[in-house]
């Protein structure tokens, strides 16, 4: 199992701030709205040195979607900014018809994502946003690792043409991926080549899916470890090709089982290679109040979570192949 | 029809000034507690909250979800769940040790109120701001429809005015002649990123609701608790005439500590140790601590 350097500890919602200057400093045509959430989104640098590319919009988060999609007819790119749950549940006919229906240059940047949004609870912690933005046709999603990798994603959204949902959290995390690592719309990152069980990770998951290799190393298990950073348009070759090498899978998100990752990953499975797939995923629950540890803990999103998967699915791989 | 009132005895207004000074100790405790939480809007709201439980509401401790024959109670801004939760337990919905649980994991006291751990007191989850008002003008509609002659309270806060369902509701609200109902705006003038004159410009607030139809009344202090009864005893009067009513409350966000006073700064701040020690030396304990 090759080994991770943990270079910093951040969060990644800081990552995007620094990738919104950025690409705001690249692209004149790069524009900026925020409901009432500019410190929470780190969105500081950006509207200080372009005060006059961003907008607040109050806590108005269906004006700030139409209003982006406005924004893109004369050709500006607009990032918005709040959290994930107000991001898409809360506006999502608004992004469906006059973001992706209409075709609109719209980056929706949500914060917050997922349990470990923490204390404030269930009515924040959003669990179905992949799912919602990934059924959406057109629809660009991306849910990064680390602090490095959420600023290259923000850079690279920049360039990219069409929608796009970019999730990202709250709580400061290890930042193991170089800075220097190109991020590639659509192309997952092989992060340990092996042969016995594919885990495939997205977002605050991928550190512990490397943590989860080491314990499985221990136990004499090689397990293969790909991040999926784009959920779609998914990596299809990469997981395929992954899969048939070591014939069982396990998934792993910070999301509900409906609709995620692993029922992204499943359908690919079913559709060109049948094989055994686990997943790590919140059991079709509400989320609650709690540290962010505490509650990956109790909703079973953690390394052992994952490695017990692995286990599983090998055992799986093992009977069908007996 | 049956009534399942147990009338709260109106307090004096020492008695409930007296609440109040408890109610804000509790809320600074519990968000020092845990570290996190949104003392600022809860604190401005006490003297809202306290006169509602003892004094101006017909409300029943031994919860029912379908509050028949009772008044009712939402908050729709529901980051200030401190000031809530305090109040439901010091008039007897729930025990009052069960505070230092406040979003603590495995708890009834969620960040944001929710009905999905039976905690008494609550009717509806809010957090994701907007959606209160809707909800209370239903249930005001089942009040009219089910001939309970009583009253729907909701709060809301200003930066919360900025949700476009707000005016939906408060359009569908006079169209329907929701005149059993008293919806209050905490008229604090902050939200998260600063004054909502910057942020927001909410203009003429008032005005707003006026030409929607709704009998208006600005309390110019509601950290007063003489001057919010009267306000709201008066509001009462002006119910059942056709029209909603809403009072426009102004008050001081972080009422009753004096560094949290008056600032989009503590918005969602806890105290530390020594600013804890701070607050409370400014607030007597009246009934005990939790
Ligand atoms: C729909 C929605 N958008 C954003 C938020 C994040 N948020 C929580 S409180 C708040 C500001 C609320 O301002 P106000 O209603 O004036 O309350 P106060 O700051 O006075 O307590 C925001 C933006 C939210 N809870 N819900």
């Amino acid at each position: 199992m090759k080994q991770f350097t943990i270079l910093d500890k951040k969060d990644t919602r800081s990552g995007f701030g620094v990738g919104l200057l950025e690409a705001g400093r690249k692209n004149p045509n790069v524009v900026a709205l925020c409901a009432d959430l500019v410190g929470s989104l780190k969105m500081d640098a950006f509207i200080k040195e372009f005060p006059e590319r961003f907008f607040q919009v109050g806590i108005a988060e269906a004006n700030m979607m139409g209003v982006a999609a406005g924004l893109t007819i004369g050709g500006k790119i607009p990032f918005t900014g709040t959290f994930a749950n107000f991001s898409t549940g809360r506006v999502y006919d608004q992004i469906r018809q006059s973001i992706a229906y209409s075709d609109k240059n719209v980056k929706i940047c949500a914060s917050h994502a997922g349990l470990t949004l923490g204390e404030d609870g269930a009515t924040h912690q959003i669990l179905e946003d992949l799912g919602m933005m990934r059924m959406l046709p057109g629809m660009t999603v991306i849910n990064p690792c680390d602090f490095n990798q959420t600023k290259a994603a923000t850079m690279a959204i920049a360039e990219h043409h069409g929608p796009v949902y970019l999730r990202f959290g709250r709580p400061v995390v290890p930042v193991f991926i170089s800075e220097d690592t190109p991020f590639i719309i659509g192309k997952a990152l092989m992060l340990n080549e092996g042969a016995d069980v594919s885990i495939f990770a997205t977002g605050h998951m991928v550190w512990k899916a490397i943590e989860a290799g080491h314990i499985l190393a221990e136990r004499g298990i090689d397990a293969e470890i790909i991040n999926i950073h784009t959920i779609k348009p998914l990596d299809k070759e990469a997981i395929l090709e992954s899969v048939k090498k070591t014939g069982c899978a396990v998934s792993a998100e910070e999301h509900q089982l409906n609709g995620g990752l692993g029922d992204a990953i499943a359908h690919v499975l079913t559709s060109n290679y049948p094989s055994p797939l686990e997943m790590v995923a919140v059991q079709d629950t509400f989320g609650e109040s709690g540290t962010p540890d505490e509650l990956m803990v109790k909703y079973g999103l953690t390394s052992t979570a994952i490695v017990d998967a692995a286990e599983r699915a090998i055992k799986r791989k093992k009977e069908v192949l007996a | 029809m049956e009534s399942v009132i147990q009338d709260s005895t109106p307090k004096t207004l020492e008695e409930l000034k007296d609440i109040s000074s408890q109610v804000r100790r509790d809320i600074v405790r519990m968000v020092h507690g845990v570290g996190n939480g949104h003392p600022g809007g809860a604190l401005g709201c006490t003297e809202y909250f306290v006169a509602l439980y003892f004094h101006l509401m017909k409300h029943n401790p031994d919860f029912k979800m379908d509050g028949i024959g009772e008044d009712l109670c939402f908050l729709s801004n529901g980051h200030i769940s401190a000031v809530w939760y305090s109040v439901l337990a010091r008039s007897g919905y729930f025990p009052v040790a069960e505070l230092s649980t406040h979003r603590k994991i495995n708890s009834r006291l969620q960040g944001h109120p929710t009905t999905h751990e039976g905690l008494p007191g609550i009717r509806m989850a809010s957090g994701s701001l907007g959606q209160g008002l809707s909800v209370a003008v239903g249930a005001a509609q089942a009040k009219k429809l089910n001939g309970d002659n009583h009253l729907v309270y909701v709060l809301m806060g200003d930066g919360e005015q900025d949700e476009g369902q707000i005016w939906e509701a408060a359009m569908y609200a006079a169209h329907h002649k929701v005149d059993n109902l008293i919806a209050t705006v905490d008229w604090n003038g902050q939200q998260i990123d600063g004054p909502t004159v910057k942020v927001m410009d909410l203009k003429d607030l008032p005005a707003k609701y006026r030409a929607f139809g709704w009998e208006v009344i600005i309390l110019e202090n509601g950290n007063d608790m003489a001057e919010l009864i009267k306000t709201y005893e008066h509001a009462k009067t002006l119910t059942g005439k056709g029209s909603p009513v809403a009072i426009m409350m102004k008050t001081g966000m972080g009422y009753g500590v004096d560094f949290m006073m008056g600032s989009h700064k503590w918005h969602g701040v806890a105290p530390n140790d020594d600013q804890l020690a701070q607050a409370l030396a400014q607030l007597p304990e009246t009934l005990g601590d939790f």
